[in-house]
């Protein structure tokens, strides 16, 4: 039996939460790891098998997400540049968590873009996100390797 | 995807962990107790807290060892509880008669998976069935794309146990497969939370009399039927750019 005394009203565990960055959770959960392995194998680490499951779970999706390359230095340098733009913030946490490279994508991840956005803005955001936010080595890799091959043949 | 969630406890510290750090001891506790599960919404906050004046007058008997997971699933539609953020605050610890351990009332923050409505998300497809696309993103795996929110004309082939967008272009039909282990994009319509904790035996012992016949039918069959998961995820594709990552690639 476990004794929980939580808030009594369920709504107000909205006003008690904020949102997280992918980013930050991706950090949180490395260093974790990190000082669990430090830690050694200590009696301490029985019965923390859901913790495990679950670390190990979640850094796997997440390490194959953008959020993997974002240091705390760039999600705040990221998110001053967003300023001037006009954003809610579950859009710069969408815009963040998942990186659009189209226009499509933003269209999704930013309410009534139509009305709020012109084509310019749309892409001066996509290239502010390139600028400002990492992408996935290997895959930028794998495109300039084909834009090479496109300009030989 | 995330959301950070203050929480307020009574942890029980048993004695062997007396030697530690109060601080480390109950992120440990809180971890063993809360990681990997759902927080559910419970029937009505008093019933909890009532039960919870109990456990800790009484429950040290019950409480030696890890907890398991029947015993945590209580409590408000919060999600799937990640990792510990951290402790804000202790509270005084006391001790209680017929029992060696230290209870503690605790503050704390925990990282909570919660998308909110509307949020995009990417997953993997894991099988198609007649209810629609069943989505997992690894740590979490209970989101449906139901039928009428794929993106239309939609089919099911019976076949191949896959769902297929007829897409439509000036050159003719195209067969668009949705097929397992694709990445998916969808956007979060609903959230379903489902009490899944045991029933108490009131329940069972009110049947057991009327029906001595099939007293054994009703808990066998609830059992043996689907399970229900406690936190799903509703999911819609039926929009440009979602679907099939591969699908807006090019």
């Amino acid at each position: 039996m476990t004794c929980y005394s939580l808030f009594s009203q369920t709504d107000q565990f909205v006003t008690f939460t904020f949102f997280f960055f992918t980013a930050q959770v991706f950090k949180l959960l490395i260093d974790l790891k990190e000082q669990r392995k430090d830690g050694g194998k200590s009696k301490h680490s029985a019965g923390q098998q859901n913790l495990n499951t679950i670390m190990y779970e979640t850094l796997k999706y997440l390490s194959k997400t953008p959020s993997s390359r974002q240091s705390p230095e760039i999600v705040k340098e990221f998110l001053t540049t967003m300023m001037p733009h006009k954003l809610t913030k579950a859009e710069k946490l969408q815009l963040l968590n998942h990186r659009p490279q189209t226009a499509v994508e933003i269209q999704l991840m930013v309410e009534e873009s139509e009305e709020r956005l012109s084509e310019e803005q749309i892409e001066e955001l996509i290239q502010t996100i390139s600028d400002h936010l990492p992408g996935d080595p290997e895959q930028e890799k794998a495109a300039a390797e084909t834009d090479e091959g496109g300009g030989q043949s | 995807m995330f959301v950070l969630v203050e929480m307020v406890d009574t942890v029980r510290i048993p004695p062997w962990n007396f030697d530690r750090q109060l601080n480390e001891a109950m992120a440990e506790e809180l971890n063993k107790k809360l990681a990997n599960k759902y927080w559910l919404p419970g029937d009505t906050a008093t019933p909890h807290l009532s039960r919870c004046r109990y456990s800790i007058c009484s429950g040290a008997r019950s409480a030696r060892g890890p907890s398991t997971a029947d015993d945590v699933k209580v409590v408000y539609n919060v999600g799937l509880c990640i990792c510990l953020y951290d402790i804000t605050k202790l509270e005084d610890s006391y001790i209680f008669p017929g029992d060696g351990a230290s209870h503690t009332k605790v503050h704390f923050r925990y990282v909570v998976f919660h998308p909110f409505l509307d949020e995009i998300l990417t997953g993997k497809i894991k099988y198609c069935s007649q209810e629609g696309v069943h989505v997992t993103m690894g740590f979490f795996d209970d989101i449906l794309i139901p039928p009428e929110s794929l993106q239309q004309p939609a089919k099911f082939d019976e076949a191949e146990q896959v769902w297929v967008w007829e897409y439509e272009t000036d050159e003719g039909g195209h067969d668009l497969y949705m097929d397992q282990g694709e990445e998916i994009r969808f956007r979060v319509a609903d959230q379903v939370f489902v009490d899944t904790s045991p029933t108490g035996p009131a329940v069972a012992a009110s049947d057991a009399p009327a029906q001595a016949g099939q007293a054994t039918a009703p808990p066998a069959e609830a059992s043996e039927g689907k399970k229900e998961a406690p936190y799903t995820l509703i999911g819609t594709i039926c929009e440009s750019g979602l679907g099939l990552l591969s699908w807006w690639n090019s």
